[in-house]
């Protein structure tokens, strides 16, 4: 169940930066960050750039899920990560295709493109990317 | 600037009020403020509301105008403020700035939360509104996921055990047993704690603050006003700050330190004029065991990586260097979010006033309250002195 109103396009104008890694850089600060926006969030500068961010990073810090929001009831346990990109560029996301007990701080990781939440029974189904390990 | 006085502080225990409403605790929380400051409905001019999450647990918002009807003062100037778990420390804020500015004499800040309504599920996915809705409540991390995450980082960057930290959460239940606003006032062991069931790995249950609701009230006044009290009841508000920082973690730097708590910081010192081994008692906003280490640090009082030692040392108890959480703190005083930074405030005026009981910190003169919003996307800052 949705805990907040059903939308198609909240969902939709944000497919751009949801579906792909596309971050902004700032021409002022030379800062990176994603997902695009406007201004940069260190300096203000709106001189800003779209930048398509590297898909492989690593994990920096992890979570294991085990009381979850209600729109992701019964899909717990999950792991939710902070992961560096390989130019630096942080980003909160799934981590999947690993175990729970398997998973660890540091391994390396690729961007997926998966399947999130749900508005409801019938509502649309929401996408975004996730990051699996990458097997030696 | 005009100086600004709490002459009147009201609040409901915390708990599972399942008999009272939303407008039930404000009403209460407001009328036990106004009998305690033995002003009149009459004299109120405005009332600044803190409260998160009425929308989605209520189906209610437009707080300023239920509150005003229903506590029979239709007229007066009142809205409701909102900062995630900081709405209470904005909402006194606004409440100090009105009277500061000479634009009232008589103010109420107030703070109300009503979460036993909703499931624990639900109640997650309005608490994770703190943070991007689209890009970081979108993963299904939770709000206590995000703490988290710090959490991890924290112990493998300062290389901390797991146990360090998670005594905070003892520390808290031990004050609150002596509280009796308080959610839980029972004692808990390290080992209860450790053993507790987990949330968010590593955060288990018993590091975590409690689903609570509650109101708490305080009535603000200008120095007009205070002159009719003994000073005995009134204490100053010396300095009220708040600071903002990048919301979500994964645009910040370093995700162990909240910026925002030394930017509020260095705003109230420079504000009262005070140093910061002037301050004799610390409520802080330790909603996660984590967050009470990290606080310390970014206050000033520990050094990075070195909170923890404070809680080991015995130097947060009352009879430590930095008397901390003297009430029972967010884990065991409790934390209905939005009247938190209230709650707060009237344990600082409470132990200043020295009615602090078996709590009370001896010869205590300046007190602080830190009340803090989402992962650090707000902290309000308020100092405190005893007349």
């Amino acid at each position: 169940m949705n805990t907040f109103i059903n939308s198609v396009p909240r969902s939709w104008r944000e497919r751009k930066y949801k579906y792909r890694l596309i971050g902004g850089i700032c021409k002022k600060c030379n800062a990176t960050f994603y997902p695009y926006r406007g201004s940069c969030p260190y300096c203000g500068s709106d001189d800003i750039e779209e930048v398509n961010l590297p898909k492989k990073g690593r994990l920096i810090s992890y979570t294991i899920i085990y009381s979850p929001p209600s729109e992701f009831r019964l899909k717990q346990p999950y792991i939710v990560g902070l992961i560096e990109l390989e130019d630096g560029t942080r980003i909160i996301a799934q981590i999947t295709d690993v175990d729970v007990n398997e998973v660890k701080d540091g391994i390396e990781v690729e961007a997926v493109f998966r399947r999130y939440r749900e508005q409801g029974a019938d509502g649309i189904i929401e996408y975004g990317i996730k990051f699996r390990p990458i097997s030696d | 600037m005009r100086r600004v006085y709490v002459c009147g502080i009201g609040a409901t225990p915390i708990g599972e009020h399942w008999e009272l409403s939303l407008r039930d605790l404000m009403v209460l929380a407001a009328k036990k403020a106004l009998e305690d400051s033995t002003l009149t409905k009459r004299d109120i001019e405005a009332v600044y509301i803190g409260n998160m999450s009425s929308g989605i647990l209520q189906g209610q918002e437009h707080l300023g105008s239920l509150f005003a009807t229903w506590f029979g003062i239709p007229g007066v100037s009142a809205q409701k403020c909102e900062a995630a778990c900081a709405s209470g420390g904005v909402a006194f804020h606004q409440a100090f700035l009105a009277v500061a500015s000479g634009m009232y004499d008589v103010v109420v800040a107030m703070g109300v939360e009503k979460m036993s309504d909703g499931n624990t599920y639900d109640v997650t996915s309005a608490l994770i509104m703190a943070d991007d809705q689209e890009y970081v409540a979108f993963t299904g991390s939770s709000f206590v996921g995000l703490n988290a995450l710090i959490y991890r980082r924290y112990m493998e960057k300062f290389n901390v055990k797991h146990e360090d930290i998670a005594m905070f959460a003892v520390h808290d239940h031990k004050y609150a047993v002596n509280n009796p606003l308080a959610q839980y006032r029972k004692a808990v062991t390290l080992e209860t704690v450790l053993n507790s069931p987990i949330v968010a790995d590593p955060l288990r249950l018993f590091e975590c603050a409690p689903i609570g609701d509650g109101a708490a009230a305080v009535i603000l006044c200008s120095e007009e006003v205070a002159k009719k009290y003994k000073s005995d009841r009134l204490v100053e508000v010396i300095a009220s700050s708040v600071a903002t920082d990048i919301l979500s973690l994964h645009n910040r730097k370093d995700i162990v330190t909240l910026n925002a708590t030394k930017l509020a910081m260095n705003k109230a010192l420079k504000m009262s004029k005070i140093d910061l081994k002037d301050i004799d008692i610390v409520e802080l906003h330790d909603a996660f065991t984590i967050l009470g280490v990290i606080h310390l640090e970014d206050m000033g009082f520990a050094e990075k990586g070195k909170g923890w030692m404070l809680v080991k040392d015995g130097e947060i108890e009352k009879d430590g260097k930095i008397p901390t959480n003297l009430m029972g703190g967010l884990k065991a005083r409790g934390h209905p979010v939005g009247a938190t930074g209230i709650y707060e405030v009237i344990d600082v005026v409470t132990q200043l006033r020295g009615e602090g009981g078996r709590n009370q910190v001896d010869d205590a003169e300046i007190g602080l309250a830190q009340n803090v919003g989402g992962v650090g996307g707000t902290v309000t800052i308020n100092l405190f002195r005893r007349l």
